[in-house]
């Protein structure tokens, strides 16, 4: 049965049946590649995308459950958003697969509370797996984002 | 990884035949690069193949530095692209960089014989190569302006990517003498620029080419390849390591819509679907029946169980297992007899098996027409996926084409002798044929239970210490399964990759009787190398095995290493040891509430010590400022550096911390990241980075590995501190699987 989704502003009609979830149609039928799969249970994050703003793990969602609502993913930042310029800024990713899903996490952090504390970053991003440890530099990205100076910079000394 | 051939030629570098550099023209482009043997007289105007390019410049100027090594976050690409730049003197803002396309011969790893990335060996076995193919290139330029202008080479000088003649007021940019550069012959041997004199390697601005589209979203993975005709597999693997496919029943499978095939291969049973979903949800209607006579059925408490029993005695060798010598120095048994003067301290260490956990899971596409097969992958080792898709599709190995994409981590799981998933997924384009790409995607559940573990390993340590509490007699013995059993080079021997930082360990170095023995016990688990390889398990046990002497002998544990580390005379150990102590304010008391550790390790060719502050936060070690020193020859990208000590320690801290898989009659118990746990932003810590100072022209060595394996010494040691406690096994943490 065709449905249609609202994705990065647009409806789009897909074919997918309803139970299908969003990453797979995101990713398989729209061509939306950059929304990861990483462990299909809602554990790691890397598939994070907002629905109405919020974030969700698109691949336990079944797109019956985000239809109507404003599906926004990383191509929907269309590379404009500042933390997208802090990420670069700090060169935070390292393998990159993880970091759609933590841009999509923070984006909905900083929208919900724009000059967020530590604590808050912590529990905002603690669904967001990084296998490489780029935890540090995704943490000053935030604050560097949200105009906050990061508490410790990494040093080096040659 | 780790070098997985011939190790002694790790330090070396490329050999001299492999660079003699040569260059090219195509499509109006200007190839620079490096023959094998003497190419000089090159083929028709345009052929690339005759030689290995390693510098492109387009007919707009632009520079693409071709990276033989694979890039899965390791930040590899900016420090190859630098130190071409830094020779060719080009503008950096105009430099980018591309995966070489597989080629044993162009683009071997000169420290492992190879087309292959491992052992953090990318820079430093391309350092050479990469400064005579930028000198080569910018050579030609210089001698096109010169002929241009009718001035003296000798006046020319480069910089940012312009020519110019001062003396005339002359100038122009590669884009203009490209057509007269391309005609010149570089010098085969050309003047390296004086160390001295770099204005790129070792600034600020050597920075990573990738980060905007890894933050946009735009960077394509082999998860990502979509193509008209690209049909996605899926494969039900056997539950236990070694079990055959006795019969199967696809019915349900094919009733699944969207699901086109289901092919016996030799690993299970393939679902071949038009989508992702409908091939997952066609292998989870298989049903499969097992032949499981040849399978590993033991559980890993019952393998820990012997091991620990081979070392204490309880256990008696099984044919064909023997003890292998891997140090020895006077007469250990003889001392350990007499007592020390000292104290005496004997103690046992276990470590459980640990999955990469790479956040792309395993995945390859591969399209196969008759005996030629092409691969779009994320190839960490081309050359053993070459020769091992060759022996599937019945070709040359050169014949296998591979195009290379980033890889989202791998942590040494990509590189495997077999090629396993590699195989796995030409074995069903084979099936499908028509060079129909078919893109075999593994679930996280697949990719977790499939094994290539870090091995499961134990330690057991006895010293006596002399009246001073240095140790006088050291006796070592390590348990674990051999990774380099049954490889198709090196092989034989002690197996290396278990026993190094024990073996060539500065403590060891500094005892003068010493009696270290290995053994390899054959288990049906596939085991591979993991982030910093022997390290993982043996760093903890020196390093912790050594607080435990200092607190023995009434010492400061970086009084005690700094007194052994002088009677080896390991003076990189103690610069980086006094740079780390230094930094991390060791002379004055920890911030309240935080105790610190220290543990220092050499591996790949550097010297990494760490400080952690530590305590307990809800029943769990919480670790916060880590201070990290590193010697790493010269240091080409300090922000790369950097971002690779706070990765690796992440990655060696989730380790120790929670990593475990654990196996119960064969089969893994750990599924996904809800049982196998990784650290997570909560949990991790604040890295700050210092690199001691090199003299200029210093041989790089290797950052990928050796931020790993040190952090988890170091919070044992403060833990240690903290409780008077050793912790004999790791992860510290329990997670019920």
């Amino acid at each position: 049965m065709a449905a249609t989704l609202d994705v990065n502003g647009k409806p789009l009609a897909v074919q997918a049946a309803e139970d299908t979830p969003l990453l797979w149609v995101l990713r398989d039928e729209l061509g939306l590649t950059g929304t990861k799969y990483g462990c299909g249970i809602a554990q790691c994050g890397a598939c994070t995308v907002l629905a109405d703003g919020a974030p969700i793990r698109s691949c336990l969602t079944p797109i019956a459950a985000v239809a109507g609502a404003k599906i926004t993913t990383i191509e929907g930042l269309e590379g404009r958003h500042r933390l997208q310029e802090s990420w670069v800024k700090l060169d935070v990713p390292q393998c990159g697969y993880c970091q759609s899903g933590q841009i999509m996490s923070a984006a909905a952090l900083l929208a919900q509370s724009p000059q967020p504390t530590d604590a808050e970053i912590d529990a905002a991003m603690s669904g967001n797996i990084c296998r490489c440890g780029a935890y540090q530099r995704i943490h000053a990205a935030i604050k560097d984002a949200a105009g906050q100076t990061p508490a410790a910079d990494t040093q080096t000394q040659a | 990884m780790n070098a997985p051939f011939d190790r002694r030629h790790t330090q070396a570098g490329p050999s001299r035949r492999d660079v003699i550099v040569t260059a090219t023209a195509a499509g109006g482009a200007l190839l620079v690069g490096c023959s094998p043997t003497n190419l000089m007289a090159l083929g028709a105007e345009g052929e690339v193949g005759a030689f290995g390019p390693f510098v492109k410049i387009a007919p707009d100027g632009a520079v693409s530095v071709v990276c033989k090594h694979i890039e899965f976050g390791q930040g590899n690409h900016a420090g190859l692209a630098a130190i071409v730049a830094e020779e060719l003197d080009a503008d950096w803002t105009r430099v980018g960089w591309e995966h070489a396309p597989a080629n044993a011969k162009l683009y071997a790893n000169g420290a492992l014989g190879a087309q292959l990335t491992g052992g953090s060996s990318a820079i430093n076995n391309s350092w050479d190569q990469l400064r005579k193919a930028g000198a080569g290139a910018r050579a030609m330029f210089v001698q096109a302006a010169a002929a241009r202008w009718d001035v003296a080479v000798g006046e020319i000088t480069v910089e940012n990517g312009v020519v110019s003649h001062a003396a005339s007021g002359r100038s122009a940019d590669f884009r203009e003498l490209l057509p007269d550069a391309a005609k010149i012959t570089p010098p085969t041997e050309p003047t390296l620029k004086d160390p001295a004199r770099f204005t790129l390697i070792g600034t600020d601005r050597v920075r990573r080419k990738d980060s905007r589209a890894k933050s946009t979203g735009q960077t394509r993975f082999t998860m990502d390849v979509q193509a008209e005709d690209l049909l996605v597999a899926m494969v039900a693997h056997p539950p236990r390591f070694g079990a055959k496919v006795a019969s199967f029943d696809a019915t349900a499978a094919k009733a699944v819509p969207g699901v086109v095939e289901v092919y016996e291969i030799p690993t299970g049973v393939a679902v071949v679907a038009d989508n992702t979903w409908a091939a997952k949800q066609g292998r989870d209607a298989l049903t499969v029946t097992w032949n499981e006579d040849a399978a590993e059925t033991r559980s890993s408490a019952d393998i820990l169980t012997r091991f620990q029993g081979l070392t204490d005695g309880s256990a008696a060798l099984a044919e064909g297992e023997e003890w292998q010598a891997f140090e020895s120095r006077g007469d250990a048994a003889a001392q350990m007899q007499v007592g020390g003067q000292g104290e005496t301290l004997e103690i046992g260490y276990d470590f459980p098996y640990l999955a990469h956990a790479t956040m792309e899971p395993m995945n390859c596409v591969a399209q196969v027409s008759g005996n030629q097969a092409r691969l779009t992958f994320a190839s960490q080792g081309p050359t053993l996926d070459q020769l091992n898709v060759a022996k599937v599709v019945l070709n040359l190995p050169g014949s296998v084409e591979i195009e290379t994409l980033p890889a989202g981590g791998s942590f040494g799981r990509r590189a495997n002798f077999q090629s396993d998933f590699v195989v796995e997924c030409v074995e069903i384009a084979k099936k499908v044929g028509k060079n129909r790409p078919v893109k075999l995607v593994w679930t996280r559940e697949d990719d977790m239970s499939a094994g290539y573990f870090r091995p499961l390993v134990h330690h057991r340590v006895k010293v006596v210490t002399d009246a001073q509490g240095y140790p006088s007699a050291w006796t070592h013995r390590i348990v674990t399964q051999s990774i380099m059993k049954g490889a198709p080079f090196g092989g034989g021997g002690v197996d290396e990759t278990a026993v190094e930082g024990a073996k060539g360990s500065p403590y060891l170095a500094a005892t003068p009787h010493v009696d270290a023995q290995l053994l390899t016990p054959d288990i049906g688990v596939p085991v591979l190398w993991w982030r910093s390889v022997g390290a993982t398990h043996t760093a903890y046990v020196m390093e912790h095995t050594i607080d435990q002497l200092a607190r023995k002998a009434g010492q400061d544990p970086v009084e005690y290493r700094r007194a052994l580390y002088r009677k080896a005379d390991a003076k990189r150990h103690l610069a980086v040891l006094d740079l780390a102590v230094e930094k991390s304010g060791w002379a004055e008391p920890a911030p309240e509430g935080w105790t610190r550790g220290v543990a220092v390790h050499e591996c790949f060719g550097s010297v990494v010590a760490q400080v952690a502050e530590v305590k307990m936060e809800n029943g769990e070690p919480k670790v916060g400022r880590v201070v990290t020193a590193i010697d790493c020859g010269t240091a080409i990208s300090p922000n790369q550096i950097a971002a690779q000590m706070e990765g690796g320690t992440c990655y060696g801290l989730s380790a120790a911390l929670y990593g475990e898989v654990t196996l119960t009659e064969g089969r893994v118990d750990q599924t996904n990241f809800d049982t196998y746990r990784v650290l997570r932003h909560n949990e991790a810590p604040t890295v700050e980075t210092y690199i001691v100072a090199q003299p200029a022209g210093a041989h790089p060595t290797g950052v990928g590995e050796p931020g790993t394996p040190v952090i988890g010494p170091a919070v044992a040691n403060a833990l240690l501190a903290l409780t008077g406690e050793a912790i004999t096994a790791q992860p510290f943490v329990k997670t019920s699987a």
